[in-house]
């Protein structure tokens, strides 16, 4: 199929109409609105259903009662919106139900702004709402890996009976680059969704969702297979890139926009003969530890490159557990790291380790 | 020897919880026994609540979601709007529904989203402890208002289904009580009118049955049914508030 | 190597976004690695409207434009004022002249003033200027090609604004004439 020029939340939304999402339930919030939009206009084409909740509240419960009878569903917000949501998330990974979240994150606390952020990592890799549970997190850099990774999402969704979020800054929302929808085949093995809750035909027992398991000792069972699960997915499922790792002085961390802006200081750095290295994350958990294995000796240091105040320092602290310092670059409320900012923290760090 | 009584197919066996004197086992059997009648329970998907009746999942023999609290309506929407064949259904209580559920069960309403909703009022929080519901009548203890609710303090008692009736997507709204033998059955028959109304398409409808709390009021079983026809009917007036058939 | 990063800011209302939009599609159309990121908020409406627009053969990285652009199209005076700065030394400072009296401050810079909306008037169409501009850049920097614009503007516009496809064309050669001198 040929490339096509399609804003971000617009290409987010034919990329889940493509991967068989059915029903969506949203609330408008900026810098997202484009994809309730899309939605409405092109999920009734597609045989599916398009509503717009009265809150983001009652949007992620739609998703809940809509998964838990079966069916291929997604919601979509911006920061303060998913805060909102929380409630839902945890029930639907309480309750092991697939679905499929796209936050396009905008800068806070509170109401905060609707510029570009990345001000939700601990939001979003943390679990969120309430109890022991992880979201699958993918943070795509571009359009097309967004599109690509949409099929995934679902799937591991559908396959892991677990939530799934999608992340992308207001830029990834808001940019327009060329999209090709390319045909794949799925890498997991679907089984029945037995456990919907479609009515029994009074063949069955009645299917429950639910997530409530008053006997401590079953609460505790239920959180054991929980987290043998997401010991699965953090298993198989961490994805990142790496970018000039080779005799890099430093090797600097980001995901999403900043990751491209983060491309641009390296390459130049280059041509000044300063060899830095990145790690990209493409998932924000599980967080993708085996990448730092590849550090070469000649890395002297961690540099967190962020759109917020270095939420993802933590990560690179345990994930370095000892064997490099961990240093932050980054700006917040919608400030945009340029290149130049980027390159005058390295030359201070490498100055300074010199 | 003739069969002149017989445990609906609508329940699981499974022993509720409730507490003795409550009305919420009277109210689980109508609705089952509706759902057997109509023969839909096969069809039927429900959606328990948080409060006393959090449960009922154990209890109603079809399949069933458990919502966070006041999320009920939300969750029924998604179900039905994948499964616009089938018949969904709330079970909520005044807590879940009049106070934490509010905007969901207005527009649950707004939506005319061809659901039903069985709403347990028995002005009062029971499975918390007895504290005080939007619904909780003038001069009532509670826990969170020992000296009684007053006015100045937080209102006057939330008529939810008045409120609802003026929805226009609210096809059928009734309030019933389920202190009689007679009020029983006039309870079982607004519930079938709802469901029926939800199987002929015409919106949303929601039963009010005005329950019990003998634990949370701190009366006998007899004595609560008695202060529910004595305060609670008096303030919450049992009838028909909407039908299809008025619409024109 | 072709690596252009272009800014387009104006009015909301004038085709900024558009014009923007048409370079991204048209250098897709020629096979360029492209990117457009707009300004978004409540200050595209009405106030001023800006995107940035990147033509590259290599992959796009940043999409952000920091003081590095190739170039700016610039329709009104506040955005003179906001983006002048933006330019590399050396790159182009599109001016529309109609609206904006106030000459380039810097002297390190290509400075053209193009008196878009004159143009296009007397193309009988007020509405096209932002196509002046376009088609002066055009012909400046000959990033994509007139045609490959006007196939970018066919799917843009669709069926139902096909009979505006010739003023705006028109309005392209126009604006390219206006700096070919």
């Amino acid at each position: 199929m040929a490339k096509i020029l399609m804003k971000g939340n617009e290409a987010i939304g034919a990329a889940a109409i493509k991967a068989g999402c059915k029903y969506f339930f949203g609330y408008p919030i900026t810098p997202q609105n484009e994809l309730p939009e899309y939605m409405s206009r092109e999920l009734p084409k597609a045989g599916g259903v398009f509503l717009q909740a009265e809150s983001e509240v009652a949007a992620i419960n739609m998703v809940y009662g809509a998964s838990g009878a079966g069916a291929r569903v997604m919601t979509s917000s911006s920061s303060p919106g998913i805060a909102l949501k929380q409630e839902g998330i945890t029930y639907i990974a309480g309750a092991e139900l697939p679905c499929v979240i796209v936050n396009i994150v905008r800068g806070g606390p509170g109401l905060g702004g609707i510029q570009p952020a990345q001000s939700d990592y601990n939001q979003v890799t943390r679990g969120g709402g309430n109890g022991d549970y992880k979201l699958l997190v993918y943070a795509p850099a571009n359009l097309q890996e967004m599109v690509d990774l949409m099929q995934e999402a679902f799937d591991a969704a559908d396959y892991y009976r677990t939530p799934v979020m999608m992340v992308g800054d207001g830029m990834i929302g808001q940019i327009m680059e060329p999209v090709e929808f390319k045909e794949s085949v799925s890498r997991f093995e679907l089984p029945e969704k037995d456990w919907a809750t479609v009515g029994t035909g009074n063949k069955r027992k009645p299917n429950i969702a639910n997530s409530l398991f008053l006997d401590p000792a079953e609460l505790e069972k239920h959180n054991v297979k929980l987290q043998e699960k997401y010991a699965t997915i953090k298993a198989n499922e961490a994805r990142y890139e790496t970018y000039n790792l080779e005799n890099a002085q430093l090797v600097a961390v980001a995901y999403g926009t900043t990751s491209r802006i983060l491309r641009n200081a390296i390459n130049e750095l280059k041509e000044k003969g300063i060899e830095v290295g990145m790690i990209r994350p493409i998932t924000l958990w599980p967080f993708p530890e085996e990448a730092f294995d590849q550090i070469p000796a000649s890395c002297k240091g961690l540099l967190s490159v962020e759109m917020s105040m270095g939420q993802m320092v933590d990560d690179l602290k345990i994930v370095s557990n000892g064997r490099w310092p961990v240093y932050f670059y980054g700006r917040s409320g919608g400030m945009i790291p340029t290149p130049a900012g980027i390159i005058g923290k390295i030359e201070e760090l490498i100055g300074g380790a010199k | 020897m003739a069969v002149v009584f017989q445990k609906t197919k609508g329940l699981t066996d499974k022993q509720t919880h409730y507490c003795p004197g409550c009305t919420h086992g009277i109210i689980h059997r109508l609705v089952a026994e509706v759902l057997e009648e109509l023969g839909v329970l096969g069809e039927a998907i429900g959606v328990a609540p948080v409060g006393c009746s959090v449960l009922a999942y154990e209890y109603f023999n079809c399949d069933m979601q458990e919502a966070s609290h006041g999320r009920a309506p939300a969750v029924a929407t998604g179900i039905k709007r994948v499964h616009p064949d089938k018949v969904v259904f709330t079970y909520q209580g005044d807590g879940d529904l009049a106070s934490i559920g509010t905007a969901e069960i207005v527009h649950v309403a707004h939506r005319g989203e061809k659901i039903t909703t069985i709403f347990v009022n028995n002005a009062i929080y029971g499975m918390t402890g007895g504290q005080m519901a939007p619904t909780t009548l003038i001069g009532q203890r509670a826990t969170t208002a020992p000296l009684g609710r007053t006015v100045e303090h937080s209102g006057m008692p939330l008529r939810v289904s008045e409120m609802l009736a003026t929805i226009n997507g609210a096809a059928y709204v009734e309030r019933v009580a389920v202190n009689t033998p007679a009020n029983v059955r006039k309870a079982k028959k607004a519930i079938k009118n709802a469901f029926q109304c939800q199987l002929d398409g015409k919106g949303f409808s929601i039963i009010e049955v005005l329950s019990t709390c003998p634990t949370n009021w701190g009366m006998t079983p007899i004595d609560a049914l008695k202060w529910l026809e004595n305060n609670m009917i008096p303030y919450y007036p049992i009838g028909n508030l909407r039908t299809p058939e008025v619409e024109e | 190597m072709l690596n252009e990063r272009v800014i387009c800011a104006g009015f909301g209302g004038q085709g900024v976004m558009l014009i923007g939009q048409l370079i991204s599609y048209a250098g897709m159309l020629e096979n360029r690695e492209v990117s457009w990121l707009p300004s978004y908020g409540p200050e595209m409406r009405g106030g001023t409207a800006n995107c940035s627009v990147m033509v590259s053969e290599k992959p796009i990285g940043s999409p952000v434009i920091t003081d590095d652009a190739t170039a700016a199209i610039i329709m009104n005076l506040p955005s003179l004022a906001k983006f002048e700065k933006d330019v590399e030394p050396g790159g182009r400072l599109l001016i529309n002249s109609s609206l904006i009296e106030k000459k380039a401050t810097r002297d390190d810079l290509q400075v053209y003033y193009i008196p878009a909306n004159e143009l296009a008037v007397e193309l009988g169409n007020s509405r096209v200027s932002n196509m002046v501009m376009l088609g002066a850049y055009l012909e400046l920097t000959k990033i994509v090609s007139i045609e490959s614009v006007m196939k970018a503007l066919k799917k843009i516009f669709g069926p139902a604004k096909e009979h505006l496809m010739p003023v705006n064309e028109d309005a392209l050669r126009k604006g390219a004439a206006a700096v070919r001198q």
